[in-house]
Protein backbone atom coordinates (compact mmCIF):
# COMPACT_ATOMS: atom_id res chain seq x y z
CA UNK A 1 0.00 0.00 0.00
CA UNK A 2 1.52 3.24 -1.09
CA UNK A 3 1.42 6.61 1.42
CA UNK A 4 -1.49 8.11 -0.53
CA UNK A 5 -3.65 4.81 0.17
CA UNK A 6 -2.89 4.35 2.96
CA UNK A 7 -4.21 8.04 4.48
CA UNK A 8 -6.83 7.54 2.38
CA UNK A 9 -7.40 3.85 4.13
CA UNK A 10 -7.09 5.95 7.36
CA UNK A 11 -9.19 8.95 6.46
CA UNK A 12 -12.20 6.66 5.46
CA UNK A 13 -12.69 6.15 9.50
CA UNK A 14 -14.86 8.94 11.34
CA UNK A 15 -12.10 8.82 14.52
CA UNK A 16 -9.20 9.61 12.86
CA UNK A 17 -11.21 12.53 10.94
CA UNK A 18 -12.45 13.54 14.48
CA UNK A 19 -8.77 13.38 15.98
CA UNK A 20 -7.59 15.15 12.83
CA UNK A 21 -9.72 17.94 13.24
CA UNK A 22 -9.77 17.94 17.14
CA UNK A 23 -6.00 18.08 16.82
CA UNK A 24 -5.71 21.00 14.26
CA UNK A 25 -7.88 23.12 16.43
CA UNK A 26 -6.28 22.64 19.95
CA UNK A 27 -2.72 23.62 17.98
CA UNK A 28 -4.74 26.55 16.70
CA UNK A 29 -5.60 27.80 20.29
CA UNK A 30 -2.84 26.85 22.20
CA UNK A 31 -0.33 28.56 19.51
CA UNK A 32 -2.38 31.85 19.71
CA UNK A 33 -2.19 32.18 23.47
CA UNK A 34 1.01 30.13 23.68
CA UNK A 35 2.39 34.07 22.33
CA UNK A 36 1.07 36.13 25.61
CA UNK A 37 2.21 33.43 27.87
CA UNK A 38 5.81 33.17 26.92
CA UNK A 39 5.77 37.53 26.77
CA UNK A 40 4.02 37.52 30.27
CA UNK A 41 6.27 35.04 31.85
CA UNK A 42 3.95 33.08 32.49
CA UNK A 43 5.14 29.59 30.84
CA UNK A 44 5.51 27.74 33.57
CA UNK A 45 1.81 28.14 34.87
CA UNK A 46 1.02 26.35 31.54
CA UNK A 47 3.27 23.24 32.90
CA UNK A 48 2.18 23.56 36.57
CA UNK A 49 -1.79 23.35 34.82
CA UNK A 50 -1.47 20.57 32.60
CA UNK A 51 -0.05 18.17 36.12
CA UNK A 52 -3.02 19.71 37.71
CA UNK A 53 -4.99 18.39 34.64
CA UNK A 54 -3.55 15.04 35.36
CA UNK A 55 -4.19 14.44 39.05
CA UNK A 56 -7.97 15.37 38.05
CA UNK A 57 -8.39 13.03 35.19
CA UNK A 58 -6.67 10.30 37.67
CA UNK A 59 -9.04 11.26 40.15
CA UNK A 60 -12.03 11.25 37.28
CA UNK A 61 -10.75 7.92 36.39
CA UNK A 62 -10.44 6.29 39.67
CA UNK A 63 -14.19 7.65 41.27
CA UNK A 64 -16.24 5.37 40.40
CA UNK A 65 -13.62 2.29 41.69
CA UNK A 66 -13.50 4.49 44.68
CA UNK A 67 -17.36 5.10 45.90
CA UNK A 68 -17.73 1.44 44.58
CA UNK A 69 -15.26 0.56 47.21
CA UNK A 70 -16.51 2.33 49.92
CA UNK A 71 -20.13 1.84 49.52
CA UNK A 72 -19.09 -1.93 50.07
CA UNK A 73 -17.36 -1.27 52.87
CA UNK A 74 -19.64 0.94 54.67
CA UNK A 75 -22.71 -1.30 53.84
CA UNK A 76 -20.89 -4.68 54.66
CA UNK A 77 -22.45 -6.70 51.67
CA UNK A 78 -20.73 -8.11 49.04
CA UNK A 79 -23.13 -6.45 46.49
CA UNK A 80 -23.81 -2.65 45.91
CA UNK A 81 -28.21 -2.01 46.16
CA UNK A 82 -29.16 -1.55 42.82
CA UNK A 83 -29.57 2.62 43.62
CA UNK A 84 -25.69 2.85 44.37
CA UNK A 85 -25.13 1.04 41.27
CA UNK A 86 -27.21 3.22 38.95
CA UNK A 87 -25.00 6.40 40.56
CA UNK A 88 -21.45 4.49 40.23
CA UNK A 89 -22.68 3.61 36.57
CA UNK A 90 -23.61 7.22 35.67
CA UNK A 91 -20.43 8.66 37.46
CA UNK A 92 -18.55 6.45 35.03
CA UNK A 93 -20.75 7.19 31.83
CA UNK A 94 -19.77 10.87 32.58
CA UNK A 95 -17.39 12.87 30.83
CA UNK A 96 -14.05 13.21 32.59
CA UNK A 97 -14.03 16.76 30.84
CA UNK A 98 -16.84 17.88 33.75
CA UNK A 99 -14.15 16.95 36.90
CA UNK A 100 -10.92 18.28 35.03
CA UNK A 101 -12.17 21.06 33.66
CA UNK A 102 -13.80 22.56 37.00
CA UNK A 103 -10.05 21.47 39.09
CA UNK A 104 -7.82 23.59 36.23
CA UNK A 105 -10.16 26.77 35.87
CA UNK A 106 -9.59 26.97 39.83
CA UNK A 107 -5.93 26.11 39.88
CA UNK A 108 -5.30 28.78 36.88
CA UNK A 109 -7.10 31.36 39.07
CA UNK A 110 -5.45 30.19 42.56
CA UNK A 111 -1.75 30.45 40.55
CA UNK A 112 -2.76 33.71 39.19
CA UNK A 113 -3.65 34.96 42.38
CA UNK A 114 -0.49 33.83 43.93
CA UNK A 115 1.30 35.54 41.11
CA UNK A 116 1.26 38.63 43.04
CA UNK A 117 2.71 39.62 46.34
CA UNK A 118 1.76 36.56 48.36
CA UNK A 119 3.89 34.18 51.17
CA UNK A 120 4.62 31.61 48.73
CA UNK A 121 6.49 32.61 45.52
CA UNK A 122 4.65 32.03 42.29
CA UNK A 123 7.14 29.84 40.79
CA UNK A 124 7.67 28.01 43.89
CA UNK A 125 3.94 27.83 44.23
CA UNK A 126 3.73 26.41 41.04
CA UNK A 127 6.40 23.67 41.57
CA UNK A 128 4.55 22.41 44.91
CA UNK A 129 1.03 22.61 42.90
CA UNK A 130 2.38 20.51 40.04
CA UNK A 131 4.39 17.83 41.41
CA UNK A 132 1.53 17.29 44.35
CA UNK A 133 -0.93 16.84 41.97
CA UNK A 134 1.27 14.52 39.59
CA UNK A 135 1.78 12.50 43.17
CA UNK A 136 -2.00 12.46 43.95
CA UNK A 137 -2.80 11.17 40.58
CA UNK A 138 -0.22 8.20 40.68
CA UNK A 139 -1.29 7.35 43.96
CA UNK A 140 -4.74 7.30 43.11
CA UNK A 141 -4.58 5.17 40.18
CA UNK A 142 -2.24 2.41 41.67
CA UNK A 143 -4.61 2.60 44.86
CA UNK A 144 -7.80 2.49 42.66
CA UNK A 145 -7.50 0.66 39.61
CA UNK A 146 -10.47 1.29 37.27
CA UNK A 147 -8.71 -1.23 34.74
CA UNK A 148 -5.53 -3.80 35.12
CA UNK A 149 -2.59 -2.40 32.94
CA UNK A 150 -2.20 0.54 35.54
CA UNK A 151 1.26 1.62 33.76
CA UNK A 152 -0.45 1.80 30.15
CA UNK A 153 -3.08 4.18 32.12
CA UNK A 154 -0.44 6.48 33.49
CA UNK A 155 1.63 6.32 30.35
CA UNK A 156 -1.28 7.73 27.77
CA UNK A 157 -2.33 10.24 30.35
CA UNK A 158 1.02 11.73 30.64
CA UNK A 159 1.82 11.19 26.78
CA UNK A 160 -1.39 11.21 25.07
CA UNK A 161 0.13 8.21 22.73
CA UNK A 162 -4.01 6.95 22.30
CA UNK A 163 -6.72 8.83 23.41
CA UNK A 164 -7.06 11.27 20.46
CA UNK A 165 -7.82 7.97 18.18
CA UNK A 166 -10.40 6.96 21.18
CA UNK A 167 -12.12 10.22 21.16
CA UNK A 168 -15.96 9.54 21.33
CA UNK A 169 -18.21 12.53 19.49
CA UNK A 170 -18.92 13.75 22.71
CA UNK A 171 -15.14 14.72 23.22
CA UNK A 172 -14.95 15.66 19.81
CA UNK A 173 -18.31 18.27 20.30
CA UNK A 174 -17.05 19.83 23.18
CA UNK A 175 -13.82 20.18 21.89
CA UNK A 176 -14.94 22.10 19.06
CA UNK A 177 -17.32 24.20 20.85
CA UNK A 178 -14.25 25.09 23.40
CA UNK A 179 -11.89 25.93 20.64
CA UNK A 180 -14.47 27.94 18.81
CA UNK A 181 -14.95 30.37 22.35
CA UNK A 182 -11.22 30.14 22.82
CA UNK A 183 -10.40 31.46 19.26
CA UNK A 184 -13.27 33.79 19.25
CA UNK A 185 -12.64 35.49 22.77
CA UNK A 186 -8.99 35.61 21.59
CA UNK A 187 -10.21 37.55 18.32
CA UNK A 188 -12.80 40.12 20.40
CA UNK A 189 -10.35 40.92 22.90
CA UNK A 190 -6.91 41.03 20.68
CA UNK A 191 -5.68 44.73 21.40
CA UNK A 192 -6.58 44.75 25.16
CA UNK A 193 -4.54 41.39 25.03
CA UNK A 194 -1.55 42.96 23.32
CA UNK A 195 -1.86 46.15 25.69
CA UNK A 196 -2.29 43.76 29.30
CA UNK A 197 0.64 41.80 27.93
CA UNK A 198 3.01 44.96 26.90
CA UNK A 199 2.42 47.17 29.84
CA UNK A 200 -0.22 46.16 32.57
CA UNK A 201 0.87 49.27 34.24
CA UNK A 202 -0.14 51.56 31.82
CA UNK A 203 -3.54 49.75 30.71
CA UNK A 204 -4.51 49.83 34.75
CA UNK A 205 -3.37 53.80 34.50
CA UNK A 206 -5.96 54.35 31.25
CA UNK A 207 -8.61 52.76 33.51
CA UNK A 208 -8.91 49.47 31.96
CA UNK A 209 -9.10 46.62 34.52
CA UNK A 210 -5.81 45.06 33.91
CA UNK A 211 -6.59 41.93 36.44
CA UNK A 212 -9.43 41.21 34.99
CA UNK A 213 -7.73 40.50 31.17
CA UNK A 214 -4.92 38.46 33.49
CA UNK A 215 -8.03 36.10 34.74
CA UNK A 216 -9.52 36.13 31.17
CA UNK A 217 -6.13 34.69 30.10
CA UNK A 218 -5.53 32.04 32.94
CA UNK A 219 -9.68 30.91 32.01
CA UNK A 220 -8.62 30.23 28.56
CA UNK A 221 -5.38 28.69 29.30
CA UNK A 222 -7.03 26.30 31.22
CA UNK A 223 -8.93 25.59 29.11
CA UNK A 224 -6.38 24.76 26.16
CA UNK A 225 -4.54 22.78 28.94
CA UNK A 226 -7.48 20.49 29.30
CA UNK A 227 -8.57 20.19 25.56
CA UNK A 228 -4.74 19.56 24.74
CA UNK A 229 -4.38 16.37 27.26
CA UNK A 230 -6.16 14.21 24.63
CA UNK A 231 -3.40 15.33 21.90
CA UNK A 232 -0.07 15.28 23.33
CA UNK A 233 -0.55 14.27 26.94
CA UNK A 234 -0.02 16.05 30.04
CA UNK A 235 3.73 16.12 29.67
CA UNK A 236 4.41 17.80 26.25
CA UNK A 237 1.39 20.39 26.82
CA UNK A 238 4.02 23.37 27.73
CA UNK A 239 5.69 22.65 24.59
CA UNK A 240 2.47 22.90 22.25
CA UNK A 241 1.68 26.35 24.03
CA UNK A 242 5.48 27.81 24.12
CA UNK A 243 7.33 26.10 20.93
CA UNK A 244 5.36 27.75 18.06
CA UNK A 245 5.78 31.01 19.84
CA UNK A 246 9.70 31.26 21.02
CA UNK A 247 10.07 30.09 16.75
CA UNK A 248 7.73 32.61 15.43
CA UNK A 249 9.67 35.47 18.23
CA UNK A 250 13.32 34.61 16.88
CA UNK A 251 11.73 35.80 13.34
CA UNK A 252 9.23 38.13 13.17
CA UNK A 253 9.12 41.53 14.95
CA UNK A 254 5.67 43.18 15.43
CA UNK A 255 2.95 41.34 17.38
CA UNK A 256 0.53 40.56 14.96
CA UNK A 257 3.32 39.15 12.86
CA UNK A 258 4.49 36.54 15.56
CA UNK A 259 0.89 35.80 16.55
CA UNK A 260 -0.03 34.70 13.14
CA UNK A 261 3.22 33.10 12.27
CA UNK A 262 3.24 31.21 15.75
CA UNK A 263 -0.37 29.76 14.55
CA UNK A 264 0.64 28.92 11.18
CA UNK A 265 3.40 26.73 12.36
CA UNK A 266 1.73 25.01 14.93
CA UNK A 267 -1.08 24.26 12.88
CA UNK A 268 1.61 22.83 10.00
CA UNK A 269 3.40 20.75 12.71
CA UNK A 270 0.21 19.47 14.68
CA UNK A 271 -1.14 18.42 10.68
CA UNK A 272 2.79 16.89 10.20
CA UNK A 273 2.76 15.12 13.20
CA UNK A 274 -0.85 13.65 13.14
CA UNK A 275 0.03 12.37 9.09
CA UNK A 276 2.93 10.76 9.90
CA UNK A 277 2.21 9.31 13.22
CA UNK A 278 -0.59 7.44 10.83
CA UNK A 279 2.03 6.30 8.75
CA UNK A 280 4.83 5.13 10.24
CA UNK A 281 2.91 4.58 13.75
CA UNK A 282 4.67 6.66 15.33
CA UNK A 283 2.89 8.16 19.56
CA UNK A 284 0.97 11.65 17.99
CA UNK A 285 2.16 13.71 20.96
CA UNK A 286 5.70 13.45 20.59
CA UNK A 287 5.73 13.41 16.81
CA UNK A 288 4.16 16.79 17.21
CA UNK A 289 6.34 18.13 19.65
CA UNK A 290 9.90 17.03 17.75
CA UNK A 291 7.86 18.31 14.39
CA UNK A 292 7.60 21.56 16.79
CA UNK A 293 11.23 21.60 17.97
CA UNK A 294 12.29 21.08 14.30
CA UNK A 295 11.00 24.09 13.41
CA UNK A 296 12.41 25.88 16.54
CA UNK A 297 15.66 25.28 15.85
CA UNK A 298 15.14 25.67 11.97
CA UNK A 299 14.14 29.46 12.82
CA UNK A 300 16.18 29.97 15.16
CA UNK A 301 19.13 29.36 12.12
CA UNK A 302 17.00 31.82 10.03
CA UNK A 303 17.50 34.63 12.58
CA UNK A 304 20.89 34.31 13.34
CA UNK A 305 21.82 34.67 9.64
CA UNK A 306 19.67 37.54 9.01
CA UNK A 307 21.68 38.84 11.78
CA UNK A 308 24.65 37.98 10.40
CA UNK A 309 23.76 39.45 6.96
CA UNK A 310 23.11 42.64 8.87
CA UNK A 311 25.99 42.84 10.35
CA UNK A 312 27.87 42.59 7.30
CA UNK B 1 -5.18 78.98 34.77
CA UNK B 2 -7.20 76.94 36.92
CA UNK B 3 -7.04 73.82 38.93
CA UNK B 4 -7.08 70.22 37.74
CA UNK B 5 -6.24 68.20 40.67
CA UNK B 6 -6.35 69.33 44.24
CA UNK B 7 -4.70 67.11 47.02
CA UNK B 8 -6.00 68.03 50.10
CA UNK B 9 -4.83 66.51 53.91
CA UNK B 10 -4.06 62.90 51.74
CA UNK B 11 -2.97 59.46 53.41
CA UNK B 12 -1.42 57.47 51.42
CA UNK B 13 -0.61 53.51 51.71
CA UNK B 14 -1.38 49.98 51.32
CA UNK B 15 -2.33 46.54 53.11
CA UNK B 16 -2.99 48.68 56.33
CA UNK B 17 0.08 50.82 56.18
CA UNK B 18 0.53 54.45 56.21
CA UNK B 19 3.56 55.38 53.88
CA UNK B 20 2.81 59.22 53.16
CA UNK B 21 0.56 61.80 54.74
CA UNK B 22 -0.37 64.95 55.16
CA UNK B 23 -0.09 65.56 51.23
CA UNK B 24 -1.45 68.89 50.35
CA UNK B 25 -0.61 70.50 47.04
CA UNK B 26 -2.98 71.68 43.53
CA UNK B 27 -1.87 71.29 39.34
CA UNK B 28 -2.80 73.64 37.71
CA UNK B 29 -3.39 73.43 33.89
CA UNK B 30 0.10 73.94 32.18
CA UNK B 31 2.27 72.96 35.54
CA UNK B 32 5.04 71.60 35.16
CA UNK B 33 5.13 69.77 38.65
CA UNK B 34 8.42 68.13 39.72
CA UNK B 35 7.81 64.83 42.52
CA UNK B 36 11.13 64.67 44.25
CA UNK B 37 11.97 62.31 46.96
CA UNK B 38 14.40 59.19 47.97
CA UNK B 39 13.98 56.05 47.54
CA UNK B 40 11.02 54.93 49.94
CA UNK B 41 9.68 58.44 50.34
CA UNK B 42 6.28 56.84 48.74
CA UNK B 43 6.66 58.24 45.65
CA UNK B 44 5.47 55.03 43.62
CA UNK B 45 2.32 55.50 46.10
CA UNK B 46 1.57 58.56 45.11
CA UNK B 47 1.75 57.84 41.51
CA UNK B 48 -0.51 54.83 42.00
CA UNK B 49 -2.92 57.41 43.74
CA UNK B 50 -3.30 59.65 41.52
CA UNK B 51 -3.70 57.64 38.54
CA UNK B 52 -6.45 55.96 40.77
CA UNK B 53 -5.00 52.15 40.40
CA UNK B 54 -4.66 52.89 44.68
CA UNK B 55 -7.11 55.04 46.34
CA UNK B 56 -5.71 57.39 48.92
CA UNK B 57 -6.41 55.83 52.74
CA UNK B 58 -7.99 59.37 54.01
CA UNK B 59 -7.85 62.75 52.45
CA UNK B 60 -8.91 63.90 49.37
CA UNK B 61 -7.64 63.91 45.80
CA UNK B 62 -10.05 65.77 43.53
CA UNK B 63 -10.18 66.22 39.95
CA UNK B 64 -11.44 69.65 37.99
CA UNK B 65 -11.79 71.33 35.24
CA UNK B 66 -11.35 69.59 31.97
CA UNK B 67 -9.98 66.60 33.62
CA UNK B 68 -11.64 63.17 35.33
CA UNK B 69 -9.83 60.51 37.16
CA UNK B 70 -8.18 58.36 34.23
CA UNK B 71 -7.68 61.06 32.05
CA UNK B 72 -4.03 61.26 32.96
CA UNK B 73 -1.32 59.82 30.17
CA UNK B 74 1.16 57.59 32.25
CA UNK B 75 4.73 57.07 31.61
CA UNK B 76 6.16 54.16 33.15
CA UNK B 77 9.08 53.07 34.07
CA UNK B 78 10.38 50.37 31.79
CA UNK B 79 9.81 46.85 32.80
CA UNK B 80 11.52 43.50 32.24
CA UNK B 81 8.85 42.30 29.90
CA UNK B 82 9.53 45.12 27.56
CA UNK B 83 13.06 44.40 26.64
CA UNK B 84 12.42 41.37 24.32
CA UNK B 85 8.69 42.09 23.41
CA UNK B 86 8.28 41.86 19.67
CA UNK B 87 5.68 44.63 18.39
CA UNK B 88 5.80 47.08 16.09
CA UNK B 89 6.46 50.97 17.02
CA UNK B 90 2.73 51.68 15.57
CA UNK B 91 1.37 48.83 17.30
CA UNK B 92 2.58 50.10 20.98
CA UNK B 93 1.23 53.92 20.40
CA UNK B 94 -2.16 52.48 18.87
CA UNK B 95 -2.85 50.30 22.40
CA UNK B 96 -2.68 54.06 23.75
CA UNK B 97 -6.19 54.44 22.22
CA UNK B 98 -7.41 51.59 23.76
CA UNK B 99 -9.60 53.54 26.83
CA UNK B 100 -11.81 55.21 24.09
CA UNK B 101 -12.53 51.75 22.26
CA UNK B 102 -14.59 51.03 25.10
CA UNK B 103 -15.98 47.49 24.48
CA UNK B 104 -15.29 47.77 20.95
CA UNK B 105 -12.66 45.26 19.77
CA UNK B 106 -10.93 46.87 17.13
CA UNK B 107 -9.04 50.90 16.85
CA UNK B 108 -11.24 53.06 14.42
CA UNK B 109 -10.44 54.88 11.70
CA UNK B 110 -10.14 58.46 14.00
CA UNK B 111 -7.90 56.58 16.55
CA UNK B 112 -5.58 55.15 13.49
CA UNK B 113 -4.97 58.50 12.44
CA UNK B 114 -4.72 59.69 15.99
CA UNK B 115 -1.60 57.18 16.27
CA UNK B 116 -0.05 58.62 12.63
CA UNK B 117 -0.16 62.13 13.93
CA UNK B 118 0.86 62.02 17.39
CA UNK B 119 4.37 59.64 16.13
CA UNK B 120 4.65 62.81 13.71
CA UNK B 121 4.40 64.96 16.62
CA UNK B 122 7.38 63.35 18.48
CA UNK B 123 9.45 62.50 15.19
CA UNK B 124 8.92 59.00 15.20
CA UNK B 125 6.78 58.02 12.25
CA UNK B 126 9.62 56.73 10.47
CA UNK B 127 10.46 54.10 12.73
CA UNK B 128 6.62 53.27 12.78
CA UNK B 129 7.49 49.61 11.74
CA UNK B 130 9.92 49.08 13.67
CA UNK B 131 10.56 46.82 15.99
CA UNK B 132 10.37 47.87 19.67
CA UNK B 133 12.89 46.25 20.91
CA UNK B 134 15.54 47.04 18.43
CA UNK B 135 15.05 50.75 19.23
CA UNK B 136 17.72 52.91 21.56
CA UNK B 137 16.75 53.56 24.72
CA UNK B 138 15.65 57.31 23.66
CA UNK B 139 13.91 56.09 21.20
CA UNK B 140 11.78 53.94 23.34
CA UNK B 141 10.84 56.66 25.89
CA UNK B 142 9.57 58.60 22.76
CA UNK B 143 7.49 55.62 21.29
CA UNK B 144 6.20 55.31 25.09
CA UNK B 145 5.37 59.07 25.19
CA UNK B 146 3.01 58.81 22.08
CA UNK B 147 0.86 56.19 23.43
CA UNK B 148 0.31 58.60 26.66
CA UNK B 149 -0.67 61.16 24.59
CA UNK B 150 -2.79 59.00 22.60
CA UNK B 151 -4.37 58.61 25.28
CA UNK B 152 -4.59 61.75 26.87
CA UNK B 153 -3.44 65.68 25.74
CA UNK B 154 -4.61 67.16 29.23
CA UNK B 155 -2.38 65.68 31.49
CA UNK B 156 1.24 63.65 31.74
CA UNK B 157 2.66 61.45 34.71
CA UNK B 158 6.27 60.46 33.75
CA UNK B 159 8.17 58.22 36.29
CA UNK B 160 11.74 58.44 35.95
CA UNK B 161 11.68 58.72 32.30
CA UNK B 162 15.63 59.91 31.99
CA UNK B 163 16.95 56.72 33.80
CA UNK B 164 19.10 54.61 31.72
CA UNK B 165 19.50 56.99 29.19
CA UNK B 166 22.68 58.57 28.13
CA UNK B 167 23.62 62.54 28.53
CA UNK B 168 22.18 63.42 25.03
CA UNK B 169 19.86 61.67 25.13
CA UNK B 170 18.45 62.63 28.41
CA UNK B 171 18.60 66.34 27.08
CA UNK B 172 16.56 65.82 24.00
CA UNK B 173 14.04 64.05 26.23
CA UNK B 174 14.06 66.86 28.70
CA UNK B 175 13.83 69.33 25.60
CA UNK B 176 10.74 67.10 24.42
CA UNK B 177 8.54 67.51 27.74
CA UNK B 178 9.73 70.92 27.95
CA UNK B 179 8.05 71.31 24.34
CA UNK B 180 4.80 69.57 25.27
CA UNK B 181 4.42 71.63 28.32
CA UNK B 182 4.73 74.63 26.21
CA UNK B 183 1.83 73.17 23.85
CA UNK B 184 -0.18 73.18 27.14
CA UNK B 185 0.09 69.44 28.26
CA UNK B 186 0.30 69.69 32.00
CA UNK B 187 3.75 67.99 33.24
CA UNK B 188 4.30 65.41 36.52
CA UNK B 189 7.15 64.30 36.72
CA UNK B 190 8.56 61.94 39.33
CA UNK B 191 12.47 62.20 39.07
CA UNK B 192 15.73 62.02 41.28
CA UNK B 193 17.47 64.29 38.75
CA UNK B 194 17.44 67.21 41.13
CA UNK B 195 19.44 69.52 38.67
CA UNK B 196 16.66 69.32 35.99
CA UNK B 197 14.02 69.42 37.93
CA UNK B 198 14.96 73.07 38.82
CA UNK B 199 16.11 73.67 35.65
CA UNK B 200 12.26 72.81 33.90
CA UNK B 201 9.94 72.28 36.75
CA UNK B 202 7.65 75.52 37.26
CA UNK B 203 6.66 73.81 41.00
CA UNK B 204 8.40 71.43 43.05
CA UNK B 205 6.64 68.80 45.87
CA UNK B 206 9.09 67.34 47.68
CA UNK B 207 8.22 64.09 50.19
CA UNK B 208 10.41 63.09 52.58
CA UNK B 209 9.85 59.86 55.16
CA UNK B 210 5.95 59.62 55.55
CA UNK B 211 5.31 63.75 55.23
CA UNK B 212 5.73 66.21 52.68
CA UNK B 213 8.31 68.79 52.84
CA UNK B 214 7.96 71.54 50.32
CA UNK B 215 5.22 72.39 48.36
CA UNK B 216 5.70 75.31 46.05
CA UNK B 217 7.29 77.52 42.91
CA UNK B 218 11.05 76.65 42.18
CA UNK B 219 11.92 78.99 42.72
CA UNK B 220 10.97 79.87 46.43
CA UNK B 221 12.24 75.51 46.70
CA UNK B 222 15.68 76.99 45.76
CA UNK B 223 15.62 79.76 48.82
CA UNK B 224 13.68 77.20 51.25
CA UNK B 225 15.62 75.18 53.79
CA UNK B 226 14.93 71.74 52.02
CA UNK B 227 15.66 72.61 48.76
CA UNK B 228 19.27 74.34 49.87
CA UNK B 229 20.07 71.12 51.66
CA UNK B 230 19.19 68.80 48.54
CA UNK B 231 20.84 70.91 46.37
CA UNK B 232 23.81 71.18 48.08
CA UNK B 233 24.21 67.51 49.15
CA UNK B 234 23.81 67.02 45.18
CA UNK B 235 26.56 69.42 44.03
CA UNK B 236 28.80 67.93 46.84
CA UNK B 237 28.00 64.76 45.71
CA UNK B 238 28.86 66.20 41.73
CA UNK B 239 32.38 67.27 42.86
Amino acid sequence: MSNIEKLQFYFGFSYVRYAFIVGILIALCSSLLGVTLVLKRFSFIGDGLSHVAFGAMSFAATLPVMIKKYALAISGEDKLSPRMQSIVSWIAKLNDMYIILPVTLICAILLLRTGQNTRIKGDAAVAMLSVGALAIGYLLMNRYPSRANISGDVCSTLFGSTSIITLKQDDVRLCIVMSVIVIVTYIMFYNKIFAVTFDENFTNATGIKADAYNLLIAVITALIIVLAMNLVGSLLISALIIFPALSAMRVFKSFRSVIICSAVVSVLCAAFGIISSILFSTPVGSTIVVADLAVFILFSLISFFIGKLRKS
Amino acid sequence: MYAQMVCRNAALGYDGRIVAEKLDFTINKGDYLCILGENGSGKSTLIKAILGIRPQVSGEIAWCGDIKKNEVGYLPQQTVVQKDFPASVREIVRSGCLAKCGLRPFYSRTEKELAESTMKQLEIDKLAKRCYRELSGGQQQRVLLARALCATRKMLLLDEPVTGLDPKAQTELYELIARLNREGVTIIMVSHDIVSAVKYATHILHIGKRKQLFFGKTSDYLKSPHGKLFIGSEMIGNE
